[in-house]
């Protein structure tokens, strides 16, 4: 018996990183994953084996977060397909660096544009469906940046602090409706977008890790199937940190 | 059933009112229909046309009338 037996689920950005973590974990635990991907890309066949290997199914979906029309109709599908939608995990982000001196408009409008727009845009989608079953569970990307602030990185902090305060607001909004809204903010994660920050300054946070050591994607997924499972039914609004004990 | 038909039973049925009071009918003048109420409506809308509206159509939907206007539109290519 998985923890996420029959359960719905469509999960963004899960094409690397943290997203396709959680798709596997979702999938491991017999949930129907639709796993969402920006850019066409052949990952059909790589969802038909985890759907294979797994006790739950897995599907790709290809569309941009930030569009409203194409999200709309990846949700009608869903909704034509399952008829339901049990969870959310808003994952699709973007991470980009500047110093104060050098953050452009269009820097600040790109990491709102996906990291914050983006979520709303899902979350918008994802709870018309679960208002009208009365239940649900979204799960929102932060990151410890987003709670703590670091330097170089005011632009994608700030978007991962809007997340956390969007998740907290979406939580009271639709508690009544049963739907359920929380957060993870990961910390230092061994992943491909930590990983373009450079191994100088990467060797310089380990050591700020109490746990000596970089998160995994899968540590992070865990988190993440906590929140979506009926483990944690009476936890909303909630920002769970999974950084293993780091400060910054 | 028709589309005109289907339109009205989903306000009578999201706003719990009677097809006397459909005619004219706008947004927050009646209890029934303040916000929550207006997410209950289009989700009747949604579910008896099987779409999904736009947010600009959402907040855009301020009368009975108007809401056959916004469903009239060729991207949901209601016909009443």
């Amino acid at each position: 018996m998985g923890l996420l037996d029959g359960k719905v689920c469509l999960v963004t950005g899960a094409s690397r990183g943290i997203g396709a973590a959680t798709a596997r974990r979702f999938a491991e635990e017999g949930a129907v994953v639709y796993a969402n991907v920006r850019r066409p890309k052949n990952l059909d066949a790589y969802f038909e084996e985890l759907s294979v290997h797994c006790p739950g199914t897995a599907k790709a979906l290809y569309f941009d977060v930030r569009e409203g029309d194409a999200a709309k109709q990846a949700v009608m599908e869903i909704r034509r397909e399952q008829g339901r939608l049990d969870v959310l995990v808003n994952n699709a982000g973007v991470m980009k660096d500047a110093v104060i001196g050098m953050v452009s408009a269009g820097l600040v409008r790109e990491m709102y544009d996906t990291n914050l727009w983006g979520g709303v845009n899902m979350l918008q989608l994802a709870s018309k469906l679960m208002m009208r079953q009365g239940s649900g569970s979204i799960i929102n990307l932060c990151s410890i940046v987003g709670m703590e602030g670091n330097a170089g990185q005011t632009a994608y902090s700030a978007s991962k602090g809007a997340v956390a305060a969007m998740t907290k607001t979406a939580a009271k909004e639709l508690a009544p409706y049963g739907i359920r809204v929380n957060a993870v903010a990961p910390g230092m994660i061994d992943t491909d977008m930590y990983r373009s920050i450079g191994e100088e300054r990467m060797r310089a946070q380990i050591a700020k890790i109490g746990l000596g050591r970089l998160g995994t994607p899968e540590e992070v997924a865990d988190a993440v199937l906590f929140l979506a499972a009926d483990l944690s039914r009476y936890v909303t609004g909630e920002i769970l940190g999974v950084n293993g004990g780091a400060s910054i | 059933m028709t589309n005109q038909e289907k339109y009205n039973k989903a306000f009578m049925t999201a706003l719990e009112i009677t097809e006397g009071q459909l005619s004219g009918l706008k947004y927050q003048e009646i209890e029934a229909w303040d916000s929550v109420g207006h997410m209950g409506l289009v989700a009747a809308l949604e579910d008896a046309f099987d779409i999904m509206m736009d947010t600009d159509d959402i907040i855009d939907l301020s009368s009975y009338e108007k809401g056959m206007e916004i469903l009239s539109r060729e991207e949901y290519g209601i016909v009443f």
